[in-house]
């Protein structure tokens, strides 16, 4: 088993992230080589071959011309799985590349077993088991999943990718900060979150004095957002911020894997949610089963506010 | 100006999801369905741009499933599609991502839109494939998960949303695959009167297997509800018996109820 792993390079930097994806090559007992378009400055450091293309060449974003260069390392290596994170740039990227083989790709794998790859279904409510029936594969992991404690290092084996030429309908114009952060939620206590079960808008107030009686911070998820009913600087989650306050209620908050992702580091969860079932309660340390709408005017009773 | 518009219909994410009785999907009984979230946005995208060139483009919304997926595609065009497509096929929870983006790219080679939205996933799956995946087959120029949207003449600029609050912005000509995020506009509710003159739209009607591969890449083998694996004290009962026993656990537990 071969498994070439893609490697993500921004603004200048190998994404930490990138060392995910050779926890998930030990699940598979994968012989592994990476892939990056980077810079050798900012190889991974990794015992093992990595191909290298130049991001001063290629950009850091360009799927048309990264592809054309993942096929070429995977011409070299034969790999019989190519992974990529579960990312902006990797389920951009993955499904071009899974095309032009013709190989199956299985998306936002949680969990290898002996039968097949483990993959969300229904904002992870349920779990799909998908068998891939190609060799090779082109497989996107699901981010945060498979923690690399930072063994192995060591020294890269550079190979050198090169396209004979460059040209590319697609311009790179650079980044933009989606909106500025004026509420520094990681440095919070105390965070109490409202989700889309708040159901409107007028109801937020009811979750925000739970925080304030707390003595905490109002954070929401992507939904209630971008609904307008919480400005966007407290934002939880992978698109937002990432917390790890001492206390993190979830208000109505089903459990989505990129809110998890922003908030699992939390030392105590709450969650507050009127499905038994709902996601958030994998990661609650209690789950109240209750009507926000209820129980929070009675906490907030008993705690004199 | 050619757009089409690809769109799922998916149950509200708010039910709770039991396995089928062998194991194989959902149980689809007693769901409601509707149009997947991020395809809205792949519509209402679609008629801003039909809009902005006023009215100078044709928008053909389609979609993929049994009989009761003509509903969403009547959304479509209560929104301003001005053409359903419904593709037939009993099953589709049985094709894979690349079966899919095949059909969808066998109605559109040789059809020349400018312009194909689609959502960045749909709720059930997310597995986010199809987009890109129609783009590779037809060899469009595809960007993914974008919140922002501008086209003047044949050049787009669009902002896609990366990790950590940043965002790409990048410039590609026509003809281009969008995928849709969250954030990109806010979908229209469709008026009465719009709701009845989609009523005389056109809708065609094909059959999924006139351009299906015969063969999936990649088979599902068995849907299961997750192992409750390290979960902590769940509370029921009565709100107030719930708020005393939330307190003192909090009282306990953390340093910052004392």
């Amino acid at each position: 088993m071969k498994a070439l792993l893609v490697a993500e390079y921004r603004q200048g930097k190998l994404l930490e992230s990138s060392y995910e994806l050779l926890a998930f090559a030990a699940r598979l007992n994968a012989e592994i080589a990476m892939f990056v378009v980077g810079e050798e400055s900012q190889a991974p450091t990794f015992g093992g071959k990595v191909y290298l293309a130049e991001a001063s060449t290629y950009g850091e974003y360009n799927p048309a011309l990264h592809k054309r260069l993942i096929l070429e390392a995977v011409r070299q290596e034969s790999p019989d799985a190519i992974v990529f994170l579960h990312s902006a740039y990797g389920w951009d990227l993955a499904p071009r590349l899974a095309v032009a083989l013709k190989a199956a790709q299985v998306s936002e794998i949680s969990a290898v077993t002996p039968e097949g790859f483990e993959v969300p279904l229904c904002n992870a409510k349920l779990r799909r088991l998908v068998k891939p029936r190609t060799s090779p594969v082109v497989l996107t992991i699901q981010a945060g999943t498979f923690s690399y404690a930072g063994e192995g290092g060591g020294t890269p084996k550079v190979i050198r990718l090169a396209l004979p030429e460059t040209i590319s309908s697609l311009q790179s114009l650079g980044y933009e900060i989606a909106e500025k952060k004026e509420v520094d939620l990681s440095k919070a206590a105390v965070i109490v979150s409202a989700g889309r079960g708040v159901g409107k808008k007028e109801n937020v107030e009811v979750v925000a004095s739970l925080a304030r009686a707390l003595g905490g911070e109002l954070g929401a998820t992507r939904p209630v957002v971008d609904s307008g009913w919480v400005d966007h600087s407290r934002q939880v989650g992978s698109s937002g911020q990432t917390v790890s306050p001492k206390l993190y209620v979830a208000c109505g908050i089903s459990g989505a894997i990129q809110h998890i992702a922003g908030m699992k580091k939390s030392e105590f969860v709450v969650a507050i949610n009127k499905d038994k079932d709902a996601p958030i309660g994998e990661v609650a340390d209690v789950l109240v089963v209750a009507d926000l709408l209820q129980l929070i005017p009675a906490l907030l009773a008993r705690l004199g506010k | 100006m050619k757009i089409l518009v690809c769109i799922k219909q998916v149950p509200d994410m708010e039910s709770r999801f039991v396995p089928n009785s062998n194991a194989t999907w959902y149980e689809e009984r007693d769901l409601a369905f509707r149009v997947n979230e991020y395809d809205e946005y792949a519509i209402e995208q679609a008629v801003r741009v039909k809009e902005g060139l006023g009215g100078a483009a044709d928008i053909t919304v389609l979609s993929i499933g049994p009989a009761r997926v003509v509903e969403a595609i009547k959304k479509g065009l209560a929104m301003g599609a001005d053409r359903g497509v419904h593709i037939r096929h009993d099953e589709p929870s049985r094709l894979d991502a690349w079966q899919i983006a095949s059909i969808i790219a066998a109605f559109a080679k040789d059809k020349s839109f400018d312009l194909i939205f689609t959502g960045l996933q749909s709720q059930d799956r997310g597995s986010a494939q199809v987009g890109p995946a129609v783009a590779e087959m037809l060899g469009y120029a595809c960007v993914t998960t974008v919140v922002a949207f501008e086209l003047d003449g044949t050049q787009l600029t669009l902002r896609r949303e990366m990790e950590g609050g940043l965002c790409q912005v990048v410039r590609v000509g026509l003809p281009a695959v969008i995928t849709c995020q969250l954030g990109l506009n806010t979908p229209r509710y469709p008026t009465l009167p719009n709701i009845m003159k989609a009523r005389q739209k056109e809708l065609l009607t094909f059959a999924a297997s006139d351009s299906l591969p015969p063969e999936a890449l990649s088979v599902t083998e068995k849907v299961y509800l997750p192992e409750k694996k390290g979960r902590g004290l769940v509370l029921e009962g009565e709100v107030n018996e719930l708020a005393e026993k939330l307190i003192a656990i909090l009282k306990e537990k953390t340093a910052v109820l004392r």
